[in-house]
């Protein structure tokens, strides 16, 4: 007993010192690290410092500081999540909290006071408006677009690299009308493609979804004849198989032959899921990018009145524009025209600029979104600087 | 302690003609009664707060809240209703029950009768670590590994049992994801209630009946079928029906591997359905204020069935009361 006690004791001890030893070694190497980094963030600190009297910095951003909360859309989550991460970065002195809940969420937070600015998949309907001016005193919530996207039709289909469709075709195929590859009608757009007979798997959202409510309103402007259904955010149509989120939507797309889905170009390209290119009427079919997108929004018209920039999509689901792609999606942010809170308006204004101005815009494209079309982010330039 | 004879030398005899109540008698008897008042009022606030919005919802439903297989509560006029969603949560609960019910009693009777004790001890720990793991994570595994793997499965059942309607697939190519899979993942995250409660109940069965019926000659199957299995069948439900209460509530892995639509089908290996948990959780996000009422309806109705479910179980265990372990 004793001994075996005793051997115990020394198993620990040696255990111990290793322990102690392994944690040594990695403080050394952690300390390191952190002189490495915090060389690095003091002098960009020490400039935002100096910047927030009203210089600006490295970043281009005319720093301020505080505290605000924000939430909204899933849809431009990674987008607002790198911006927030930047701007924290060169603007010490700032806190940006955005919530990713959903769009329906973000309003209604909006609306109860407790947001400085919501994330939306669709512009504020006029019930919304109404009760925003209870908040935005002397003003009210205007749509500010600042996040667009392509939807990408993703597909499985093994030995099939170009597929082409329409708008036609895809109402036809999620609508349960098309059933099969080799149909004529996909065939007719595929000349020399080898289409096997197999049966379409068409995959939707199972849950309400911004993504589905933009796929739907595409189908709805540009093939109405084939969509019967209203736009919505639920699906539908009837048949086809449903998966959560768009992560299930690709996953389901990825690992079943025959199927096709929609989701945010991001999860195509993790994935690597082929994406459809749609003949829009153009020289050529349009591939889903994010520069092709940016194209498709810019035919876009503004159909908020006053320093509202809500956006009407209907002209770029029918571009017949060059490398203009026409399933997208713009989500805006939505604030007070008047009225925003003061302690927050600096902070805001300040973060909006940030994420508005050219060089917040390219961070898009890494992420899968499209950067606002030139003439587009001038005006909400502008808008943003009459914040009040 | 209260009713011994004080010393004669204690100074305040007339305490010993009443119980003695000291502070902390009353703090305790008092947190005692206040917790059980506490959980009165909760669920009577639960009730209230569901029974209320969930009325508000159905008074303004145009479709048949029970008959209805749509749930559009954003459409103008509003119209939801339930049918697919309990159908889908009873059929995938009573698939579960199938097949988790007879392979825990089996886990079960393994470990106390057969195993050698060096390993009925890890068995019954392994069975226990199933109950740790997270459902998303059973629902990213069944959505992700289980589904794919599922095809062969299905396939063999459509062409050998599609006779049966039950087994018949529309489209064989269609993905795993129903309610039969649906079933099968749930029996995995049922199976370490039925089986530990099973497993504790079955050790609770006297030695001597066994010893009896072994003296009598009884084999050991015989053993179980004779005095075990009786012993513990009051026991056996119990632990099944909080296995099925689980499966009626369960979210996260239905919704993560269910294909959902507003479709009634009695082919369980079509990619069709829903249960009221899985939709709870896929409208709720983007759901407005009238939405959501609408979705606690549905909630009210998977809390009457849940009710319903545990009071039939208390009535088969009454009726079999003269086996229970209360009266051995």
């Amino acid at each position: 007993m004793k001994l075996q006690r005793k051997s115990g004791l020394r198993a620990l001890t040696v255990g111990a010192v290793a322990i102690t030893g392994a944690l040594v070694l990695s403080a050394c190497g952690s300390d390191d690290n952190d002189s490495d980094n915090s060389s690095s963030p003091s002098t960009s600190s020490s400039a935002s410092s100096s910047s927030t009297g009203g210089g600006t910095n490295a970043l281009g951003i005319t720093c301020a500081d505080g505290k605000i909360l924000s939430s909204g859309s899933t849809a431009q989550q990674n987008a607002i999540e790198s911006w927030v991460k930047d701007y924290q970065q060169a603007c010490s002195g700032a806190t940006i909290n955005y919530k990713a809940s959903s769009s329906g969420e973000g309003i209604i937070d909006f609306n109860q006071g407790t947001d400085a600015f919501a994330g939306s998949d669709s512009p504020l309907k006029p019930e919304e408006v109404a009760s925003s001016k209870k908040v935005c005193v002397g003003g009210q919530g205007i749509n500010i677009p600042m996040v667009g996207g392509p939807i990408a039709i993703g597909y499985n289909l093994p030995g099939v690299d170009n597929l082409v469709l329409d708008a036609s075709t895809l109402a036809k195929i999620f609508n349960g009308k098309i059933t099969t590859w080799n149909d004529p009608a996909i065939a007719a757009l595929n000349s020399g493609a080898k289409l096997p007979s197999t049966k379409i798997q068409s995959v939707h959202r199972q849950d309400d979804s911004g993504t589905t409510d933009n796929l739907t309103k595409y189908f709805k402007g540009a093939a109405p004849a084939d969509w019967p259904y209203e736009h919505a955010k639920a699906w539908a149509a009837k048949g086809g198989q449903a998966a959560a989120q768009s992560s299930g939507v690709a996953a389901l797309v990825k690992q079943t032959e025959g199927a096709i889905g929609y989701f945010e170009l991001s999860y195509a390209t993790a994935n690597s899921i082929p994406t459809v290119k749609i003949n829009t009427g153009a020289s050529a079919p349009v591939e889903a990018t994010t520069a092709n997108a940016s194209a498709g929004i810019a035919s876009a018209k503004i159909v908020g009145t006053g320093s509202d920039l809500a956006l009407d999509l209907g002209a770029a689901y029918t571009t017949k524009a060059d490398n203009a792609y026409p399933i997208v999606l713009v989500t805006y942010e939505i604030a007070c025209d008047k009225g925003n809170k003061a302690d927050t308006l600096p902070l805001t204004k300040s973060f909006l600029n940030y994420i508005a101005s050219d060089q917040g815009q390219q961070k898009l494209s890494d992420a899968g979104y499209a950067p606002l079309p030139p003439e587009i982010a001038a005006k909400v330039r502008t808008t943003i600087g009459s914040l009040a | 302690m209260t009713t011994t004879a004080p010393p004669p030398t204690k100074p305040e005899p007339h305490r010993a003609t009443g119980p003695v109540t000291r502070p902390g008698d009353r703090i305790f008897a008092g947190m005692a009664r206040g917790s059980g008042i506490a959980l009165l009022v909760v669920m009577a606030a639960i009730a209230a707060f569901l029974t209320v919005r969930a009325v508000h919802a159905i008074s303004k439903d145009h479709g048949n809240f029970l008959t209805t297989f749509e749930w559009t509560p954003s459409l103008n006029p509003p119209v939801f209703g339930i049918a697919v969603l309990a159908y889908g949560t009873v059929v995938s609960a009573i698939i579960a029950m199938v097949i988790a019910v007879p392979i825990a009693l089996g886990i079960a009777l393994f470990i106390t009768h057969y195993a050698p004790r060096r390993l009925g001890g890890p068995i019954a720990y392994v069975i226990d670590l199933l109950a740790a793991v997270p459902s998303i994570i059973y629902g990213l595994w069944g959505a992700l590994f289980l589904v794919p793997h599922m095809r062969g499965l299905n396939l063999w059942l459509d062409d050998y049992l599609g006779w049966t309607v039950i087994f018949h697939k529309e489209d064989p190519n269609s993905a795993a994801r129903s309610l039969f899979t649906v079933g099968i993942l749930l029996a995995i995250m049922v199976l370490p209630i039925i089986t530990n409660v099973s497993r504790e109940v079955i050790n609770q069965v006297p030695k001597m009946h066994q010893e009896a019926a072994l003296a009598l000659g009884a084999t050991r199957w015989e053993v179980i079928r004779l005095s075990v299995l009786p012993f513990a069948r009051s026991g056996i439900i119990s632990a099944s029906m909080l296995g099925l209460g689980r499966a009626l509530g369960e979210t996260m892995a239905v919704a993560t591997v269910l294909s959902a639509s507003p479709t009634l089908s009695a082919h369980i290996l079509d990619p069709v359905g829903g249960t009221f948990s899985q939709n709870i959780v896929a409208k709720f996000g983007e759901a407005d204020d009238f939405g959501r009422d609408a979705l606690i309806a549905s909630g009210l109705v998977l809390f009457l069935i849940t009710l319903l479910v545990n009071g039939a179980a208390r009535i088969i265990i009454q009726r079999r009361k003269e086996y229970s372990g209360a009266n051995a």
